[in-house]
This record gives structure tokens, C-alpha cells and sequence, in this order.
């Protein structure tokens, strides 16, 4: 049965809320029960942003899990916090270019991907969030590359327009470290 | 209770009883003013022909039974919340004519926010404020424009300002804001006031059928029971005492308002 | 209408647009705002009215003077300010009015915090107001649900005459779900006989809840609490998971509810013999099938944010038949599936059932 369950994690501002919402919207797109729940707050303001993102073929209960089978981290404090959560034989993908730190976990899959430097050499360190997600649709394969790039047209809002070539080429470069 | 008379053919009605002013007994205590106001504001739906579209929204305080005599619909509301109710009113029903009938209690203490910030809005209403400087209903006690040294059933030494603050001008700050069009005070205590009275209330009324804002008239009243005055007392001292605190003056009136023939 | 992903307060905001809503006053109040800044743009491109009140006291009193116009009217707020509109809240009753109004509960009391929380039950369900009254009150677990029950609460609040709050918690208003909106309704052309409409051609209709007469109000009262036992009679209201063979009972609703789904099938996938009952409806309670079930089931756990509310009510349906456990959080914390799922385990152990 296709099942994910992912927290999404960073500083306000990387991107963390949209690129679960996007992997929310492919999931939907596929047909997949979906949830997508921020945690929102006073840390919603500058500090930092998470969001647990399920997707399931079975209709989902719970839309917040205590030790979720994916985490995302983009900076030191979320490795801090989800390194330890992760469920044994889940996945840790980690933001390396602002975590030096290495997992000592051996019961996961962590994967290492220079995020904000491959999004720096496209242009914007802003998408570093959409590296971070090509590279999670590639280790999970919960839903197709494709249908977050159609997503990603249909959702990327008109301020943010002119970045929808990066962003996809941001997915690309993400999911090629990990194939 | 009057009824309806037979005009002979060679003669010309000058005066009947309001059609939009119920045959109801009143409940109200011997020489109180709310009966003249009510009858002021029936004349004036009346004369506007407004009856069928008039909604008017009843306080809580000596006026909660007004419905039992102004003929139009109504609701009543909780305390201090009419211009609340009746901006939800006039909201959803543009076309209707919609008024506040609110004591001083009700409109200057626990109403504060709603008339204002309904006047700050701009609300096509009508509202009409009695201002007698006392509760009524619940007994003679200290009102928000009672005055200074004035003796209440809370305020057995006269009311002291370094206790109990001082006495509100509602009129002259609803004049302040800037959806108001027209805020006018005058006193129903005797016939040449009783007929400007009516006349304000006409101009508020007016000023709600052409759409243009907010409109008030406060009117001072007396209240000889909780004074312990006779009625006639009442009418001398409320001239003398309130009259002198709360000036009767037209605080606000745009130039459309005051280009509507009254 | 094709499934969209939907944020919760956006949702039921987008619903009651196209159930036909006609007026909307509300005050700003975290965890909900973007349901009241939704329905700002909203309303006035369909010519219908919004307005931001000065407060949530005078929010509720635009609803009411604009229910007792006969429209379609609503507000939504949280915690802090559903207390603010308590005094409405029982005028509406009073005076018989139809009004929906949501509470999109956060942590109390008092400013308490944002988070989600289910602490409000005993305020909706028992006292939302001075006087002898309960409002309908519908506890959505969903995004889907909450559209829907936006529908069922308009037409509740309209064929009883009556208050209708929708119990959701700030975590279904955070979140985002796929769901299916309705399709646009036309508005009414008419509005009811009672309404205040203006006395043209009819005697004038006057909406009020002041009977100054004790024979009077009592004889009001007693017409009001047949309504009520009408209601409870017609409208209890929840879903049943599988109860067929259950030794065990979960009783949640809203957030928990959905929560105690997960619980479930964990628990069903460890050999314990688990069953889920979600009441939609807080009040009227489905007290009669929770007693029903006690004849079958060995234990009972519930599950709430809050100290234990529904939980009396849980209590007072079992009869003292069967034990029950409660797992609660507060504050703003949400019940995790580990946890409950070991309250579950514990009560199993306690009663033999262990596998």
C-alpha cells in the first residue's frame, strides 16, 4: 500500500510549509488520501516552520504523528529535534550544505543533499526547498517527479513565477543525487 | 383609549391619534417623557409614510416594552447592543428604515463601543437617545449622565467625580466621528422643545431615507420617580440642572442634511 | 465538483458561501482568521454582506439582527471570543432565531494559547448562554465534514428555529485536506413570514425573548424544551467503526476522533478487538447507542483535548456498566496515536483481554 508519513522541517522562510504542500497537491493529483498540518504558532514568526504531510491510498486518521516514517530537515535545530523520531528503516534527508553534522542513526536511510548550494547555482537559495523535495520524491517514490512538476506550475504563486524554471530544474537536480 | 371619530364634511382633521402609535395602555410612570418621544417618533414614521418599512430595535432599560406601543416591527436586544442589531438589520435589508430607541444607560454605559463605532461606520440608522441622567428600570441608579453631585440609589452622597468620573457628553463625541451626519440634542420637557424634539427626529429619519450616514437625536428627559420630584419639578429641574450641562445644539450636520426640506 | 486541497477555515468559509449564505459579521481570532479574511473578498464579489465588527459582542448582535431578518447569516470565532459571544448566544435562543456560528476551539482558559484544544464542550453542548437552552452543536473530524456540515447546520438551524454551532478545533482549521466543495446555491427569494420585514399589509411582527409574565416565559420554556427533545429525538448523529465484534471502545470526536481511527487499526493489527465510536453530533449526545454498546463492550477509553468533558457525558450514558479510561491532553497538545494506543493496551491487560 502507497503510505507516507513525512514532517517537513526548517527556519521560517526556506520554503519548508510549501514544499509539503506540493507534495500534498501531487499526492492528491495521483489520486491519494491526503493531509497536509502545519505547525502554527508563535514560532510560526521567524523561527522555525514544520509541517507533517501524510499520503495514503487508505482514508488517513491521525494527520500528526509522533515518529513518522520520512523527515526533511533544512537546518541544525530540526536534525536536533527529528533525527531521534524517525521511524527505524525510515528516511532522513538532510539540508548538507547548512548541516555539517552527520546522523549517527544506522537504522534509517540518510541521505545527504548540498541543497541551498545547488540552489544558489541556479539562481536563487530560496529553492533549495525544491531540491530537498526532488531529492525525497526520488528516495520514496510516492509520487511521480512528474506530477510534482505539474503541481508546481499549476501552484507556484505569480510573485514567484519567474522562478518556475529553476524550481523545476530544482527537482531535477534534487532527485538526480539520489537516483 | 381614543377612537377613531367620524370628520364631518365641513370640517378639517387637525389632529389625530398616530397610526403608527398602538392604543396600548401605558406602562410608564406619571410624567415620565418616554409616552411624548414615543409619539414623536410614531408621528414621524407617520408623516414620512415609513410605517410598512420601519424596523425598530428596542433597548433594555425603562423603553423595553416600546414595541407594545410604536406600530412598526421589532426586535428587541440585549443591553447596549441595539446599533449592533440593527447594523445586522440594515446590513440585509438596504431598503427598510431602521431605528435605535436607547435610555442612557443602555446607549452611554454598556453600549459605548456599538453607537460609536456604529456612527463611525456610517450606518444608515436612526437613533433616538433619552437622556434622563439615571437608571430607571433597575431603580434610580448612577447612569453615565448623571450629574455631578446628583443623589442615586449609588450614589448616596451625590456623585463624586474622584469615585465615579464625570458625566457623559455622548452627543458631542458621536459629533466626532465621521460616518455621523447628524447629531443633534434637544429636550422634551417643554411644548417649543417638544416641537424642535420632533422636528430633530424628522431630520434623522430623513437623513436614513436618502442613505447619507449615521443619524441621532438625544433628547433630555426627566425621570420624577427615581428624582423623587413631581412631574412638574422634574420638567424645572431637568431644564435648570441638565440643561445647563448638556447644551441643546446641533453638533453635526453635513450640508446634504441640511438641505432636506423637514 | 473535482477534490481540492483545502485549508479547514477556508473550506467551511467556501461552504457556507454556496450553501446560500447571506451575511457574515465576525471579529479576527487566531486560529481562524482566514475564514473571516476569506469571506471579505468573498461576499462582496457575490453582492452579499460582510462586515468586521468592533468585537465579537457586537459580531454576534449584527448576526442576530440580521438572523431576524431571515436570512442565511453566520460568524466564526474562537475560544476567547465565543465566550465574548455568550450573551448573544442566549437572546438567539431566547428569541428563536436561526443562526450558525462556528468555534474553532484553541488551548484555554482564558488567552490560553493557539493550538488546537476541545475544551469548549461543556460550553457549547450545556452553557453557551444565561438560561435553560442547548444550541446543536456538530463536531466535524474533516475537511470534507466541515464542508458538509456547514449544509446540515444551516438547514438544522432553520427547520428547528435554533442555534447551531459547529465544534471544530484549531488544528482542522490549520490543516489541509482533499475535499469536494458543493455546488453554488441560488439564494432564497423570500424570507420567512416571521422575520421582521416591515409591517406592510400584516400585523407587525415583534422578535423578542423578554416575557416579563413567570406563566408566560415558563409557557415559552416548556414549547422550547419539547423543541429540544424533538431534537434529541431526530438529529443524534455519529459514525460506528468496527463495533461488530469490538470488546473495546473508543469514544472521540472531531481531531480525536480521527486520531482514534489510526488508534484503531493498530490496535485491530495487535489481535485487540477495538471498536470506534465518533459522535458528529456533541449535543444531542448519542448517549442511547453508547449504552447500547456497554451491554456488548468490556471497557471503554476516551479520547479528548481536553480534561475529561465528553467524557462525563460518556460516563453518564455507560451507567456505571462497564469501566472507562480517559486519555486527555490540554494546553494545546494533540493526543498521539503511541500513547493512546497504550492507554488502549493498558485496558486491555486490566480486563484480561490482552492477546
Amino acid at each position: 500500500m502507497r503510505h507516507q508519513e513525512t514532517i517537513f522541517a526548517g527556519f521560517g522562510g526556506q520554503g519548508v510549509l510549501f514544499a509539503g504542500q506540493l507534495l500534498a497537491y501531487a499526492g492528491m493529483s495521483e489520486g491519494l488520501h491526503v493531509t497536509w498540518i502545519p505547525s502554527y504558532g508563535p514560532e510560526m514568526r521567524g523561527g522555525t516552520a514544520n509541517c507533517t504531510v501524510i499520503l495514503s491510498e487508505q482514508e488517513i486518521g491521525a494527520p500528526v504523528v509522533s515518529h513518522p516514517l520520512s523527515a526533511v530537515v533544512f537546518n541544525v535545530p530540526s536534525l536536533a529535534k527529528y533525527e531521534p523520531l524517525v521511524r527505524p528503516n525510515g528516511l532522513l534527508l538532510v539540508n548538507a550544505s547548512l548541516i555539517a553534522a552527520q546522523s549517527a542513526r544506522e537504522d534509517i536511510r540518510v541521505v545527504y543533499i548540498p541543497a541551498s548550494d545547488i540552489a544558489t547555482e541556479l539562481g536563487n537559495i530560496r529553492i533549495a526547498n525544491m531540491v530537498l523535495l526532488g531529492a525525497y520524491i526520488a528516495a520514496t517514490d510516492i509520487v511521480s517527479l512528474d506530477a510534482a512538476k505539474a503541481q508546481l506550475d499549476e501552484h507556484l504563486s505569480d510573485r514567484q513565477r519567474k522562478w518556475l524554471q529553476p524550481n523545476m530544474q530544482a527537482l531535477d537536480r534534487g532527485a538526480a543525487l539520489v537516483r | 383609549m381614543s377612537q377613531a371619530v367620524a370628520v364631518p364634511e365641513d370640517m378639517e382633521q387637525v389632529y389625530a391619534y398616530p397610526r403608527s402609535l398602538t392604543q396600548a395602555n401605558s406602562h410608564y410612570c406619571p410624567g415620565c417623557v418616554h409616552g411624548i418621544v414615543h409619539r414623536l417618533v410614531a408621528e414621524v414614521i407617520d408623516e414620512l409614510g415609513i410605517r410598512e418599512k420601519t424596523i425598530g430595535v428596542a433597548p433594555v432599560g425603562c423603553a423595553v416594552l416600546v414595541y407594545n406601543y410604536i406600530n412598526t416591527d421589532f426586535v428587541e436586544a440585549a443591553h447596549g447592543r441595539a446599533p449592533a442589531m440593527a447594523t445586522g438589520i440594515k446590513r440585509v435589508s438596504p431598503d427598510k428604515i431602521v431605528f435605535t430607541y436607547q435610555g442612557d444607560g443602555d446607549l452611554a454605559a454598556i453600549g459605548t463601543a456599538e453607537i460609536i463605532h456604529a456612527a463611525n461606520r456610517g450606518e444608515r440608522i436612526t437613533t433616538v437617545f433619552i437622556n434622563n441622567a439615571i437608571y430607571g428600570m433597575t431603580g434610580g441608579q448612577m447612569a453615565p449622565t448623571t450629574l455631578e453631585g446628583m443623589i442615586t440609589t449609588s450614589t448616596p452622597g451625590g456623585r463624586d467625580h474622584l469615585l465615579a468620573g464625570y458625566p457623559m457628553r455622548m452627543s458631542e463625541i458621536l459629533a466626532q466621528t465621521a460616518g455621523a451626519v447628524y447629531v443633534a440634542r434637544e429636550a422634551a420637557l417643554d411644548l417649543a422643545g417638544i416641537r424642535r424634539t420632533k422636528r430633530a427626529i424628522k431630520r434623522a429619519f430623513l437623513a436614513q431615507i436618502h442613505g447619507l450616514g449615521f443619524a441621532s437625536v438625544e433628547v433630555l428627559a426627566t425621570c420624577p420617580t427615581n428624582w423623587g420630584l413631581d412631574p412638574w419639578a422634574a420638567m424645572q429641574w431637568a431644564k435648570e440642572n441638565l440643561g445647563a450641562f448638556y447644551p441643546l445644539d446641533t453638533f453635526k450636520i453635513t450640508d446634504e442634511v441640511k438641505a432636506l426640506p423637514v | 465538483m473535482a477534490k481540492q486541497l483545502l485549508k479547514g477555515n477556508v473550506a467551511f468559509a467556501e461552504a457556507a458561501v454556496r450553501f446560500g449564505l447571506q451575511a457574515y459579521f465576525g471579529y479576527p481570532i487566531t486560529p481562524q482568521s482566514e475564514a473571516l479574511e476569506h469571506l471579505s473578498g468573498r461576499m462582496l464579489r457575490e453582492a452579499r454582506v460582510f462586515l468586521q465588527a468592533e468585537s465579537e459582542v457586537a459580531a454576534i448582535n449584527m448576526v442576530y439582527g440580521a438572523a431576524c431578518c431571515g436570512v442565511r447569516v453566520m460568524t466564526s470565532t474562537s475560544g476567547p471570543g465565543f465566550s465574548l459571544m455568550a450573551e448573544g448566544l442566549s437572546y438567539i435562543a431566547g428569541s428563536e432565531i436561526p443562526v450558525v456560528v462556528v468555534n474553532m476551539m484553541r488551548g484555554g482558559p482564558g488567552l490560553g494559547n493557539i493550538q488546537p484544544s476541545q475544551a469548549d464542550y461543556f460550553f457549547m453542548t450545556k452553557s453557551a448562554g444565561h438560561g435553560d437552552f442547548h444550541p446543536i452543536v456538530l463536531a466535524p473530524a474533516s475537511v470534507q465534514e466541515i464542508i458538509d456540515m456547514m449544509g446540515l447546520a444551516f438547514e438544522l438551524a432553520e427547520k428547528y428555529r435554533t442555534l447551531v454551532l459547529i465544534a471544530g478545533d484549531g488544528s482542522l482549521g490549520q490543516m489541509m485536506e482533499s475535499a469536494e466543495l458543493p455546488p453554488m446555491q441560488p439564494l432564497p427569494a423570500l424570507r420567512p413570514n416571521w422575520a421582521v420585514t416591515g409591517a406592510d399589509g400584516r400585523e407587525p411582527n415583534v422578535i423578542t425573548s423578554l416575557y416579563l409574565v413567570a406563566e408566560h416565559l415558563e409557557e415559552v420554556n416548556l414549547r422550547l424544551q419539547a423543541k429540544l427533545a424533538d431534537i434529541r429525538q431526530h438529529e443524534v448523529r455519529f459514525v460506528e467503526a468496527q463495533t461488530a465484534d469490538a470488546e473495546l471502545l473508543l469514544v472521540a470526536y472531531g481531531t480525536s476522533g480521527r486520531i482514534c481511527t489510526s488508534v484503531m487499526r493498530q490496535a485491530r493489527q495487535k489481535g485487540i478487538k477495538v471498536g470506534l465510536l465518533r459522535p458528529q453530533t456533541l449535543w444531542p449526545f448519542p448517549a442511547q447507542r453508547i449504552g447500547e454498546l456497554c451491554e456488548q463492550v468490556r471497557g471503554i477509553l476516551v479520547v479528548e483535548m481536553s480534561a475529561g468533558q465528553m467524557l462525563e457525558d460518556v460516563d453518564h450514558a455507560a451507567g456505571g456498566r462497564v469501566p472507562i479510561r480517559f486519555h486527555g491532553r490540554m494546553g494545546g497538545m494533540i493526543p498521539m496515536v503511541d500513547d493512546v494506543l497504550a492507554d488502549l493496551q493498558a485496558l486491555a491487560t486490566s480486563l484480561g483481554l490482552a492477546p
